[in-house]
């Protein structure tokens, strides 16, 4: 019986410390009042949000991953923009749910384990934190070795931000040399609270493996339906921008486009005009042997862009070309372009109606990303609801690029960098990762009869405002500057006493008279204890 | 029959005859008589486990031994690893261990402190940092604080309590005055003859109950001995190594001393290892007779990777915000128990996870130490002022574990206040 949490602590050395210290973090930020706790997320939101562009750089130059313009969007999304989104939103004050009889205390994960990807990264970073802070979570990014430096400098950055604003030491700490066995060992020791993974398939069911608690999501490979009714000039646009989105490295962007018979031509001729070049048979084919070499993804491709790609392929496309369109005739997994392809690069299929066109996107969702996404592009609730029914998929995005649609940048779902799969996608989470998912709550709940009255709990609240470093630095305890008890009676008497007379003394004086006051008083008590 | 692999004992009781028989009768009957029948059999970090099976809460830690806690994962880890290239070195040689942990003691130390001589225990170190003044200064005297503990050795010992010295005719008052703690202007007194080669103090008094300095006092010293032409041997055995939440208790005074002595947790609590580092002056004796102090256990290179290895973890950010946060709650956490008895627990003494509990009792400490015990905690009293209890949590000690201590040791607190023993003689 070692005097550690009821579980396996599996973390050596150096790392295994981060995780003790993050739970004396913890330990310490399930005090913090909301007040604290917003003026903490506020100071690292502002820095985050500061430095957007530097990491949107950063992370591409460190992984050669995407394009910088979208990256700096995502990460100004994951800093002031998740601010707005949760403006007024409060995971700390206990609620009381009158009719009820029910007060809820909100009660923190702990230890968040932050797995960020490699395609993905300092956003990612952003998110994680700003959310475990905001439910009064310590955060350990581990961050994929790919994007290593990024990740870690700005997690240090938020870290300083986040004490800087009164947060405990070591609330914010990441991985600097992050390697599969470390990982494995964080991800199953016991002091990890909850796993935030984002990431390959692999990380993921590691993550479900461990042990702990993990918020793990399954891999998108998203479908999207453009049936006769759609705006096809406003659906073009919106396509072409969405794939274009960080040169498609995200699990949200689109990856096989299902377009009804009658518009498909127009679709083709609108695409091609804001930017995508749809491929002829030869050089559909020249884009399947390159980037599918032996039936798997050549990874040189992820989040390279359009030009790149085509030239590597040997296809000859226009410099402005931002998306490669290759058409193909039949959804079974045997065809390369029915699976994610994490680069701008569109499969395309013709389906005689809308019928078909759901049936192609199961068959799509069938072959990879169940539980993700699927967008469309139609005016017909029924169509979309026959859609929304069919396809396993826990979002669907209406007449909006999927990229931003489903990660809630452009639509209404919370916004997030972490989409939830679901039971479907063999996830523990069917919505976008949000605060709420990093809290849990005690319920006080009274005797339903309504003989037994529920007491009035409005204004209580079991946290308190912070003003002081957390922990307080170990000063001697006779250091005039070091914690005293809390004032007895008596000191109190004496300070009232000796407001009035400290004027005219020295400090020696002072603390002699002050001496004499007690032992009088203490005296004088004890008489009367005793008589 | 309890099989220890190599040796076994039928019982305790056997054990403790043996003990009393073939070791130290007057020891073994100490403890009997204290009431603590404490035979350590299993470790394991911050908890110990008697012969009985029953659990403690070590927050004695043996002055600082164990502040890694008991076998330590890593620090065992090094060593074994360690035993597979390494033995005890030979200490004629230059050595890879022993210049090793030397680069790595100097770079975490006060500047000023350059060379690194080893010892195989803190009496041993002490003794070298004498020796060292000495030759240094040309001088004879040492000046320590009375009460003062550092070690047993020859020389160490006539520094400390006469309690040990006067034992085996080793007291040299004429050579060693004492001067009272926090007391300056005895201090001068004992310096102003210019004829002293050392002020030897530890950082806070471990044996003596912790007294702190008062703020100034240890500067005010290291003034006087640069005035009077003294070295200052800062004893940092009990307050190194991140107990008072920087790796040497010293820095948190500003003072650069011209000798640091570091034994006890330097081991890991795995491999005996003591060492004491020195400036250039105090050091001159390396440059002139590399022979002139000569320890063939001093500096085992195993212990030099023990150390190495301690000397690591300990430095570590993690570890330092850690004892920072153990250091916070255990002392809010004491002044809450305090709170409840202002009486009784009159005093607690505190810098970092170095702790002196004051009881209102010329043996108080004893009562809270026995209670304490009953409740599966291991703190011990001050040999040299029993009113007060050292306490020394551990400096890797979990959220929880600390919540635990605390719980324990308040009911500690208040049944020993409520001790008949402890009311009849407070009052009288």
């Amino acid at each position: 019986m070692a005097d550690q949490p009821n579980g396996p602590v599996t973390v050596p050395a150096q790392a295994g410390h981060m995780l003790e210290r993050a739970r004396w973090a913890a330990r310490a930020f399930a005090s913090y009042s909301h007040g604290d706790v917003e003026r903490i997320v506020r100071a690292v939101a502002d820095v985050a949000h500061a430095h957007a562009e530097k990491y949107a750089e950063w992370a591409v130059r460190e992984t050669g991953f995407g394009v910088v313009e979208h990256k700096v969007r995502k990460n100004r999304a994951c800093s002031r923009g998740l601010l707005d989104t949760y403006a007024g939103q409060d995971f700390v004050t206990p609620r009381v749910r009158i009719d009820d009889k029910i007060v809820e205390v909100p009660r923190a994960a702990g230890v968040v384990l932050a797995l960020t990807p490699s395609t993905n990264p300092v956003a990612t970073v952003f998110f994680k934190v700003i959310l475990a802070l905001m439910t009064r979570n310590a955060v350990v990014v581990s961050p994929h070795p790919m994007a290593r430096e990024c990740c870690h400098d700005a997690a240090q950055l938020l870290a300083r931000a986040a004490v800087e604003a009164g947060a405990p030491d070591g609330i914010v700490q990441s991985v600097a040399e992050p390697t599969i066995p470390l990982v494995e060992a964080l991800m199953g020791d016991a002091r990890t609270n909850v796993i935030l993974a984002t990431g390959g398939t692999g990380v993921v069911r590691a993550a479900y493996g461990s042990g702990n608690p993990a918020i793990g999501v399954g891999p998108g490979n998203v479908p999207v339906l453009v049936d006769s009714t759609a705006d096809i000039r406003t659906t073009a646009q919106r396509l072409v921008e969405s794939k274009a989105f960080d040169n498609s490295v995200l699990c949200t962007n689109e990856s096989v486009l299902i377009v009804e018979e009658a518009v498909a031509d127009k679709l083709v001729r609108e695409m091609e005009r804001v930017g995508a070049a749809v491929l002829g048979a030869d050089d559909a084919q020249r884009l399947r042997d390159f980037m599918f070499p032996v039936g798997r993804l050549n990874v040189d491709v992820v989040g390279r862009d359009a030009s790149w790609i085509a030239q590597q392929a040997g296809i000859r496309v226009g410099p402005r070309t931002k998306v490669l369109v290759a058409p193909f005739d039949v959804a079974v997994p045997e065809e390369p372009l029915t699976h994610e392809k994490l680069s701008p690069v569109l499969g395309m299929i013709r389906v005689p109606d809308a019928a078909t066109g759901i049936a192609t996107a199961r068959a799509i969702v069938r072959i990879a990303g169940a539980g993700h996404s699927a967008a469309i592009h139609s005016s017909d609730p029924a169509t979309v609801m026959r859609y929304a029914a069919d396809v396993p998929v826990l979002r669907v995005s209406v007449n909006v690029g999927n990229s931003t649609g489903s990660s809630g940048l452009d639509t209404n779902l919370a916004p997030t960098m972490t989409i939830g799969t679901g039971f479907v996608g063999r996830s523990a989470l069917g919505e976008n990762l949000q605060p709420k998912h990093l809290v849990n709550w005690t319920r006080i709940a009274y005797n339903s009869d309504p003989a037994e009255a529920m007491p009035a709990y409005a204004g209580l609240s079991p946290w308190h405002d912070h003003r002081d470093p957390v922990p307080s630095y170990p000063l001697a305890s006779n250091d005039d500057r070091a914690p005293r008890q809390a004032p007895s009676n008596v000191d109190a008497l004496i300070d009232r006493i000796g407001a009035r007379t400290a004027s005219n003394g020295s400090s020696a004086d002072d603390a002699a008279f002050r001496e004499q006051v007690r032992r009088l008083v203490v005296e004088e008590l004890s008489h009367l204890i005793k008589g | 029959m309890h099989d220890y692999d190599a040796f076994n004992f039928d019982s305790k009781a056997e054990m403790l005859e043996k003990s009393a028989h073939y070791w130290n009768p007057d020891k073994t009957k100490f403890w009997s008589d204290s009431g603590i029948d404490l035979v350590i059999d299993r470790r394991e970090g911050y908890l110990l486990w008697d012969m009985d099976g029953r659990r403690l809460i070590d927050v004695h830690l043996n002055g600082g031994t164990y502040n890694l806690g008991h076998r330590n994962p890593e620090v065992v880890a090094a060593v074994k690893k360690a035993m597979d290239r390494f033995d005890v070195g030979n200490h004629h040689f230059p050595s890879l261990g022993r210049t090793a942990l030397a680069e790595a003691l100097v770079e975490s130390a006060p500047a000023g402190l350059t060379k690194v001589a080893y010892a195989s225990g803190g009496g041993e170190a002490i003794d070298i940092a004498l020796k060292s003044a000495r030759h240094a200064m040309q001088k004879r005297k040492i000046v320590s604080i009375v009460k003062a503990y550092h070690g047993h050795t020859g020389l160490a010992v006539a520094t400390g309590d006469d309690r040990f010295s006067k034992l085996f005719l080793s007291d040299r008052p004429e050579e060693f005055p004492q001067v009272p703690f926090n007391d300056l202007p005895a201090m001068e007194q004992a310096l102003k003859g210019r004829d002293v080669a050392a002020v030897i103090m530890e950082t806070i008094p471990a044996t003596y109950g912790f007294p702190l300095p008062n703020p100034g006092y240890l500067e005010a010293v290291k003034a006087l001995c640069e005035k009077y032409d003294a070295l200052y041997i800062a004893d940092e055995v009990q307050t190194g190594l991140m107990r008072t939440g920087e790796l040497w208790g010293i820095t948190k005074h500003g003072i650069e001393p011209d000798i640091l002595v570091s034994g006890k947790g330097l081991s890991g609590g795995i491999y005996p290892i003591a060492a004491v580092l020195l400036s250039e002056r105090a050091g001159a004796w390396l440059r002139e007779d590399g022979f002139g102090h000569i320890s063939t256990f001093g500096g085992a290179e195993l212990g030099c990777v023990a150390a190495l290895k301690t000397l690591e973890i300990s430095r570590r950010p993690e570890v330092r915000s850690m004892v920072h946060y153990i250091a916070d709650l255990v002392g809010s956490g004491l002044r809450q128990v305090q709170a409840q008895h202002p009486d009784w627990f009159v005093g607690i003494r505190q810098n970092g996870v170095v702790l002196g509990l004051e009881f209102a009792h010329p043996e108080g400490a004893k009562y809270v130490m026995r209670e304490l015990y009953k409740l599966g905690v291991w703190a011990i009293f001050s040999t040299l002022d029993p009113r007060v209890l050292q306490y020394k949590p551990g400096i890797l000690m979990t959220p929880d574990l600390v919540e635990e201590l605390l719980d324990r040791t308040a009911l500690a607190i208040s049944r020993a206040a409520a001790d008949p023993a402890v009311s009849r003689r407070k009052a009288s």
